[in-house]
């Protein structure tokens, strides 16, 4: 199968369009998603393509077409609900937690909720703490919903078609800095399950745990520290719930080391659960240095650009942090 | 009560009758067995509200569907959900309609078209919307009810859902059951118009207030509403005036009303002064009055003891449909 380059943004926009025309049923609701094309450009065409029934521009008002998402979805339909930026899920946080992930289980099975809350997630876009968070560890608190975060464009595309396609309310975090970031799509129809985390790049001496944009700071700092000697493996998680932690437990078992880097605040932070999972594993035993965390200073995220990019890892920190562990 | 210009049947007078009587019976086996300890947790009884539920059920089509509130047992019978089910669910057993996962906020019926009660205060009306949502989409002739009462109507999700709904000509019909108390604030402390209907001109939505412990006056004005809705107008705020005698929860001790006040609400019992409009305008005789509340206390009793010997969930199971495959 051949493939074609593309942006982040389109991978998602073609899953979009290919999971609408595959089921009548699934459809999008959220605010500024038709006429506008999304706050950051997602939706593009498809409010031409699909109309206004199937592209639904809602009111300024989460929980109320949050709720109504989870209604029909209840009743047979696929929604897939659009909250702009991820800080407004706290507008809608009983919803998130209290209802979708819910339902199922308190209503003995009788029901499912079938569908996908996308929105974008992280900083660096200098719009100030309520537009710029990465609140992935409160929704992976949650039992009932599943958490997906793609890194790459044939990610993000395979990934959300799984999610569209999943039984469950799918929380959907796309990187805001990776929407019009470039990379290869297979052409044609493929996806990409749930559940499974992609070594992004083999190595030996240390495995770096990451997902989301982290990601492409993990490869760059692993390129550096090739050059000189020492062999990363990148392991990006693709969904934190549920978590591949075979995946990361059989990486640390080979390299004997291991750093954990996310965007996220640190503390109670997935780099805390992911630690604990290799130290409540075998992999433990394995361990030569103890495990390093790299994530956010426990800070609402800064509006001052040095400011906000001082508090985040980046590609020197991570190349420091692999040193530290192997020294 | 008044004599209605209604003239009604027998057949639906004792129907309407023997579903206040189940409803009231369920409300009080419930609290008799919670005070022996048999059913743990927490309930929200709504006795003297039976004639909001059961003439709310009748004026709506049989293909309509439900979503209610923390105290919704009462209108979850007059839906016709199993009284047994519904009963071994609040016992907690495996034979519940939730397997014993939800409890008494948590009954669903799908095949009854009733979407669950719903344990957050006003959350249910944005969720109403969503089912309303996909029978306008699938082109089914369904209305959504969603109850909720006068303390729910000022939560945002309540607001939001009648924006919707108005916005998007959904049909949708929400049932206020204005009870005066939110738990134990009277609504005139935390409103300033306590004419909950106003609000239904802001969203650009019909509204309609009744005497909620007037059964027919309840099912005349929802069968209107559902008319209005049916048509394609889109939703319809129906206020049903009513009284909760029981407490609002098993912790309430009643500080915040009168005996007085609860006695006079208890002069007003809707199934009393029903069983008189039926014998004064001749519908029905003593004797059939009897029959309906003897069959009523012998299906509940029935329940109960259904619950009781039912099996209580394994252990093995707990982890079962935490997610769907």
């Amino acid at each position: 199968m051949g493939k074609i380059e593309m942006t982040y943004k389109e991978a998602i926009r073609e899953a979009l369009a290919e999971e609408m025309e595959r089921d009548e049923n699934v459809y999008m609701l959220g605010e500024d998603i038709g006429i506008y094309k999304g706050a950051f450009g997602v939706s593009g065409d498809l409010y031409d393509r699909f109309g206004p029934e199937r592209i639904m521009e809602t009111p300024i008002s989460e929980t109320g077409f949050m709720g109504a998402a989870i209604g029909s979805a209840m009743t047979g339909m696929r929604p897939i609900a659009e909250i702009m930026f991820s800080d407004f899920l706290c507008v809608c946080y009983d919803m998130l937690v209290n209802q979708a992930p819910k339902l199922r289980y308190m209503l003995g099975g009788n029901h499912s909720v079938p569908m996908v809350m996308r929105t974008a997630s992280g900083g660096g876009t200098g719009a100030a703490a309520q537009h710029s968070q990465s609140l992935e560890a409160l929704l992976c608190h949650t039992p009932g919903l599943k958490v997906v975060i793609p890194s790459t464009p044939e990610d993000a595309k395979g990934l959300l078609k799984s999610s569209i396609r999943d039984n469950n309310p799918v929380m959907f975090l796309e990187q805001k800095l990776l929407y019009n970031t470039k990379g290869l799509v297979p052409e044609g129809e493929y996806t990409i399950p749930l559940g499974v985390a992609d070594i992004k790049k083999e190595g030996s001496d240390c495995t770096i745990v990451t997902y989301g944009r982290m990601v492409h700071f993990c490869l760059g700092a692993a390129e550096k520290l090739a050059a000189e000697g020492i062999n990363v493996e990148v392991i990006d998680l693709r969904t934190l719930y549920p978590m591949d932690k075979p995946c990361i437990i059989e990486s640390v078992k080979k390299t004997k080391h291991c750093i954990i880097v996310h965007e996220a605040v640190k503390t109670g932070g997935l780099g805390g659960e992911i630690a604990a999972t290799i130290t409540e594993s075998e992999a433990f035993n394995y361990l030569d240095a103890p495990i390093i965390r790299l994530a956010s200073e426990d800070v609402p995220v800064p509006f001052c650009p040095i400011l906000e990019k001082g508090v985040l890892p980046d590609e020197d920190k991570i190349i420091a942090a692999v040193k530290k562990t192997l020294a | 009560m008044k004599k209605k210009e209604t003239v009604i049947s027998k057949e639906f007078g004792l129907k309407l009758l023997s579903d206040m009587h189940r409803s009231r019976k369920f409300e009080e086996q419930v609290q008799k067995y919670f005070s022996l300890g048999m059913i743990h947790g927490t309930t929200h009884l709504g006795i003297g509200e039976e004639a909001t539920a059961a003439g709310t059920v009748a004026g709506l089509e049989e293909r309509d569907e439900i979503i209610t509130t923390h105290r919704g047992h009462s209108q979850i019978v007059c839906k016709g959900v199993d009284v047994n089910l519904m009963m071994a669910e609040i016992f907690a057993k495996e034979t519940g309609v939730c397997k014993g996962r939800g409890g008494s906020m948590h009954i669903c019926d799908q095949a009854k078209g009733v979407w669950s009660g719903n344990g957050i205060l006003g959350s249910a009306p944005p969720i109403a919307c969503g089912i309303a949502l996909t029978r306008k989409k699938k082109g089914e002739d369904k209305v959504t009810a969603v109850f909720f009462g006068d303390g729910s109507s000022n939560e945002g999700g309540c607001h939001e859902a009648m924006n919707l709904a108005a916005a998007w000509n959904l049909p949708v019909m929400f049932v206020c059951i204005n009870n005066t108390y939110g738990m134990s604030t009277h609504i005139s402390k935390v409103m300033k118009n306590t004419n909950i209907s106003d609000r239904a001109a802001g969203y650009g939505m019909k509204a309609i207030d009744v005497d909620g412990n007037d059964v027919l006056a309840v099912y005349e004005a929802v069968k209107e509403a559902r008319k209005y809705i049916g048509e394609g107008n889109g939703p319809v705020l129906v206020v049903e005036h009513s009284y909760r005698i029981s407490g609002h929860s098993k912790s309430d001790g009643n500080l915040y009303r009168t005996k007085e006040e609860i006695a006079a609400w208890r002069e007003k019992c809707p199934i009393k002064n029903f069983k008189a409009y039926l014998l004064e305008n001749g519908i029905a005789t003593e004797e059939e009055l009897a029959q309906v509340e003897a069959d009523a206390t012998k299906a509940l009793d029935d329940a109960v003891q259904f619950a009781i010997d039912s099996p209580y969930p394994s252990l093995d199971t707990v982890l079962d449909d935490v997610y769907a495959d």
